[in-house]
């Protein structure tokens, strides 16, 4: 609790990155992984990895926002009253969010207009809320600080891994709309036929569903069979 | 019988989960049974109905040029916006406790969870970026409302029967879930050819 007298307890000075500091950045990675776990932060999750790019922008703004939240909040945790502490953590993710918003704005401007709405709703993205809550109103801002990290990349290397199987499969390209495009798979257009531009597998015709939405749902629902084959602790009982 | 349309449409062909998978968090975790997705579903109809209005009245008459200030203040939106769907939420939340305990009790925990749900700022969003009025923007948030309804409703019914079949262990539950709803926003792409507009015979 937050308004009881702490006594001074004398403690060994606890090591910066040890043990359990390690555990907060790679739990998320595996064990408590925000999207497969926690099922936290679907919305975006579904919405932008049509393509690898955004994806990488939005894992990066998420991770931004979430570190930054969670250290905020962990500064404040002892004045904020428990009665608004929705609205200020919210007030906290929407600065945070609108400096992400501004700063893409003006630097990438294609990327802020395919992302449109799904910047905004980092905002109620529920991983950020849902780390304020649960971990950053009640532990020190380092550690808060490195969960905010973890969980990130939780998020992000989700987010990453089904858009490259989208974009993939979907357009048969990698990083469209950045500067480093590549083209993997599918015919190449006619005029590049035996140049170094026509691909391994040209027969692959583009399966237009993996850019459907529902695709992404399929893929984080085989995403989760996978990972809980592999790690049967995690296995629904009920 | 154009805001007609647009609650069709909002209900319907645009539903904010299976077309445009907004406010997924809490539709997958509250969708276990029957009975709390109905409740979360008529908080979500409340509260959107509600926001809606009210942040247009603030987009249009606070925050635009035209508006009382006569600056741009467009950039304070996201935070205006959150701030009156996490005051709303509080406000809807004590009405009902005063007005119908039974139905409060009903909602319990589920009240506050829509703060966070994306459909409801989506909704707003989506609000502003289609320049609808006043009239329009009332209709849109009733209508994406009980599209988020019925949807949830869908899947908790599936879930409840899908406990019986024989799933995977692997895919049980969380994963079953997740493709449940990518076969039905499959099946909801099939309303996106219907035009409400010929339908009711406007323009």
């Amino acid at each position: 609790m937050a308004d009881t007298i702490t006594k001074p307890e004398v403690k060994k000075a606890e090591p910066w990155f040890g043990k359990k500091e390690r555990q907060l950045i790679s739990d998320p990675l595996n064990d408590n992984n925000p999207i497969t776990v926690q099922v936290l932060g679907i919305c975006s999750a579904l919405a932008v990895t049509t393509l690898v790019y955004p994806s990488l922008v939005m894992a990066v703004a998420v991770i931004f926002v979430l570190v930054f939240s969670n250290l905020i909040t962990s500064l404040l945790r002892t004045y904020i009253p428990n009665q608004v502490r929705m609205i200020v953590q919210l007030i906290i993710i929407a600065t945070l969010v609108t400096v992400v918003e501004l700063t893409l704005k003006a630097y990438s401007y294609d990327v802020y207009k395919k992302l449109s709405v799904f910047i905004g709703l980092i905002i109620t993205n529920c991983i950020i809320m849902g780390r304020l809550e649960a971990f950053a109103m009640s532990n020190k801002p380092w550690k808060a600080t490195l969960d905010g990290l973890g969980n990130g990349l939780g998020y992000g290397a989700i987010l990453i891994a089904v858009a490259l199987v989208r974009e993939l499969f979907g357009k048969g390209t990698l990083m469209a709309g950045s500067g480093a495009e590549m083209k993997i798979i599918g015919a190449s257009p006619d005029y590049m036929i035996n140049t170094l531009e026509s691909t391994l597998f040209g027969w692959y015709q583009p399966n237009n569903l993996m850019v459907l939405p529902a695709a992404a749902l399929f893929i984080i629902g085989i995403f989760i069979w996978i990972h809980r084959s592999w790690n049967p602790k995690l296995v629904d009982i009920s | 019988m154009e805001l007609f349309n647009i609650f069709i449409k909002a209900a319907f062909i645009e539903n904010m989960v299976l077309a445009y998978f907004l406010g997924m968090c809490s539709y997958l975790a509250v969708s276990k049974t029957v009975k709390t997705a109905v409740g979360l579903g008529l908080a979500v109809i409340f509260v959107l109905g509600f926001t809606m209005p009210i942040n247009w009245l603030i987009s249009e008459y606070l925050l635009s040029e035209t508006g009382l200030f006569g600056v741009d203040l467009t950039f304070l939106r996201l935070i205006l916006f959150i701030a009156v769907i996490a005051s709303m939420v509080q406000l809807v939340e004590m009405v009902i406790e005063k007005l119908s305990p039974s139905l409060y009790n009903s909602l319990g925990i589920f009240l506050p969870l829509i703060t966070v749900n994306c459909a409801i700022l989506g909704g707003s969003l989506f609000m502003v970026s289609r320049e609808y009025n006043l009239g329009e923007s009332v209709a849109f948030g009733l209508g994406g409302g009980f599209g988020w309804f019925l949807a949830i409703i869908a899947i908790a019914a599936i879930r409840e029967k899908i406990k019986y079949s024989a799933v995977p262990p692997a895919l049980r539950g969380l994963g079953m879930a997740f493709i449940l709803t990518g076969l039905m926003g499959i099946a909801f792409m099939s309303l996106m050819g219907i035009d409400p507009d010929a339908l009711t015979g406007v323009k």
